[in-house]
């Protein structure tokens, strides 16, 4: 019988129904404190510390503090230094601050050739969604989980829906997979993919690099997915060649992986097609990532909004915002840049921002910084002399971790200040108490900060 | 866990769509290492500037999509603590929905109409194991997994009913499927 990609690795998952075997359990310092406490409260092992890797993200400082005890925040200094205690005492190898691969728990994965295809992949954190660009299945589990996890390598799932997105025709230029992604959940809505694994695929996928795809696959929880997944091709396996984890037998392995991608005549819950040669650059407006428009439209109006639910939310999100109805995107001031997070803070990201400047400088009423995904990124960037395209041009350039992400660390927004973000959650106070935030690509929030205003990156000389 | 079985008493009503676990519990509150201690920091912020007050009544009435966002399970943690014991709402995200499950904190899905007249109502009933809503004005069937609903009757725990089936993880582990993926450990 025809077979989607998630069924095959679903089906091959199954210690029996509704309890599927976990590959990779990825833990970070904020989700896995109580987890921890539970196996030794239930005097219980961690089944398999071979098939589980930590690391510190959320909470570290992106200021260059090279280990735990130097944190400032003395909560944040006791979460990762208990990570890092919890992970001795359970056999579980961590990186934490200070160590080469230390990261964004989604960006180091991949980076460290842990994600590879077929896999199952779960850890306390929703962006797991991200690793299925690999042809994985992955998804974010909550704390309960987590330690259910640890303690029997196994996870109680009733198994989700399926959904394929095809996306046809290929990106048009200075439309990247930020816009791509933004727009799909604009059209579907935040709960468009609510119980679904969902497969994006057609020939705009195709023609995507790695770092492309994870940026999609990483926002598939915005549109409430359960896990994103892209089929596993050429791009795929010389993205993963040489990096660390792979399996000797590289290339054995790779002709298994091969036979993953979705039989011809499988059938999924849902389908969906969109036209990529029409997308255009986007950017929220809201505080859902659903609350999305081209660059060239301008700030709607709840006025004109048939759903009561939906115009009471969007008249909140305005006031929220500081927005008027009708104003056009591009006349949107930020005082704050961000280009980081595990959706866009790979090494290609921080390429294509810095190739953006050109030569010109951050607007003078901007504060911008660039935050790379993992130390490793870091100095593969600083290698390339990144590092000094940015600082030259008046970016912040800081150390590897979550950042303005989520504003748990020393990066956050003040009450009132708007921010161009490559993130993906603009939602109330996400950044930072009162902090307005517009989701968008690299490239776009590179011109944002030097333009002063939002910018139709097609138009830009 | 907490077994549960009827739920009775008043209910509070948050009126509003995508409320996300970000606002549930802000992050500068998941800093705790324990599992307690989070039901005054429900909220917070909307709580702070007077935007909505909540009664910690044993039924929460919610708008669609409650739940969404980041996957910490500090939010159900702080919706229990607050004092609320279960969550009617037209839905919820997955992950947000699986940790109620977890904790004995029941999430109950029911059509948009039907939310607002349990909440107009202002109390309810309800019976976990015959899958009703009882309120002036109607009664309401709602859906449950089988097996969620009988871990949840029973206040289970999940992780001794797996262990409880080792030998199957172990024979799974024998197999080809124990041979996927990584060995972390051997990686720097
Ligand atoms: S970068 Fe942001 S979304 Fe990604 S793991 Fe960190 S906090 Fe979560």
């Amino acid at each position: 019988m025809a077979m989607t990609m998630f069924e095959k690795i679903w089906e091959s998952h199954e210690v029996r129904e509704n309890l599927i075997y976990i590959d990779l359990h990825l833990v970070h310092e904020v989700t896995s404190p109580q987890a921890f406490e539970g196996l030794r409260m239930s005097g219980r092992a961690l089944r398999r510390p071979d098939k589980t890797v930590a690391t510190a993200d959320h909470n570290v400082p992106t200021d260059g503090t090279p280990a735990a005890n130097l944190i400032a925040d003395a909560l944040s200094r006791k979460q990762v230094e208990l990570l890092e205690a919890n992970a001795r005492e359970f056999g579980v190898p961590v990186f934490s601050l200070g160590s080469d691969s230390q990261g964004i728990v989604h960006v180091i994965g991949p980076e460290l050739g842990l994600t590879q295809p077929g896999m199952t992949i779960v850890c306390g954190d929703s962006h797991t969604s991200t690793h299925g660009a690999f042809g994985a299945l992955a998804f974010g589990i909550g704390t309960s989980e987590v330690e259910h996890v640890m303690a029997t390598q196994t996870l109680v799932q009733k198994r989700p829906k399926t959904m394929r997105i095809d996306y046809q025709g290929t990106l048009a230029p200075g439309v990247t997979s930020k816009d791509l992604i933004l727009a799909t959940i604009g059209r579907l809505g935040t709960a468009g993919m609510n119980g679904h694994a969902v497969e994006y695929a057609g020939e705009a996928i195709r023609a995507l690099t790695m770092e492309q795809r994870m940026t999609i696959c990483n926002m598939t929880i915005e549109g409430g997915g359960k896990a994103g997944m892209i089929a596993p091709d050429d791009t795929t396996f010389e993205y993963m060649r040489g990096r660390p984890g792979v399996p000797e037998d590289f290339d054995v392995k790779v002709e298994e992986w091969r036979q993953l991608v979705t039989d011809e005549g499988a059938s999924f819950d849902d389908e969906v097609e969109i036209d990529a040669s029409a997308l255009s650059p986007m950017v929220t407006w809201g505080t859902t990532p659903g609350m999305v428009v081209q660059v060239t439209d301008s700030v709607p109006d709840p006025a004109v909004m048939e759903s009561p639910v939906e115009r009471e939310a969007a008249e909140r999100a305005l006031a929220y915002m500081g927005l008027s109805p009708g104003t056009p995107m591009t006349e949107i001031r930020p005082e704050r840049v961000f280009i980081g997070s595990c959706t866009n803070s790979r090494i290609s990201d921080l390429r294509e921002a810095a190739s953006a400047i050109q030569g010109r400088s951050v607007h003078p009423e901007v504060r911008a910084m660039v935050v790379p995904g993992s130390a490793k990124v870091k100095s593969q960037a600083e290698e390339e002399g990144l590092d000094e395209i940015f600082q030259s041009a008046g970016f912040e350039w800081r150390g590897a971790g979550c950042s303005m992400c989520l504003g748990m660390n020393p990066d956050i927004l003040m009450e009132g200040e708007r921010c161009a973000s490559t993130s993906n959650r603009n939602f109330e106070g996400r950044q930072g108490k009162g902090g307005r935030t517009h989701l968008m690509s690299p490239t776009m929030a590179t011109a944002a900060a030097i333009e002063g205003h939002f910018v139709d990156i097609r138009e830009w000389e | 866990m907490e077994p549960i079985d009827v739920i009775e008493g008043d209910v509070t009503f948050l009126d509003r769509s995508d409320v996300d676990t970000d606002q549930i519990i802000p992050k500068q509150f998941l800093k705790r290492v324990e599992r307690t201690g989070f039901g005054e920091f429900l909220f917070y912020d909307w709580i702070k500037d007077g935007e909505i007050e909540l009664s910690p009544n044993p039924i929460l009435v919610a708008g669609p999509n409650f739940g969404s966002g980041s996957s910490r399970e500090h939010a159900v943690w702080a919706l229990q603590q607050f004092g609320f014991d279960c969550v009617i709402a037209p839905s919820f995200s997955d992950i947000f929905y699986s940790n109620c499950t977890k904790n004995g904190f029941l999430p109950i899905v029911l059509p948009e109409e039907e939310c607002r007249q349990v909440a107009g109502a202002g109390e309810a009933r309800i019976e976990l194991d015959n899958q009703t809503v009882a309120c002036d004005g109607g009664k309401f069937l709602f859906q449950i997994d089988g097996e969620i609903k009988r871990r949840l009757l029973g206040g289970l725990d999940d992780i001794a009913l797996t262990l409880a089936e080792l030998d199957s993880i172990e024979r799974f582990e024998d197999g080809p499927g124990g041979t996927r993926g990584p060995v972390t450990t051997a990686v720097d």
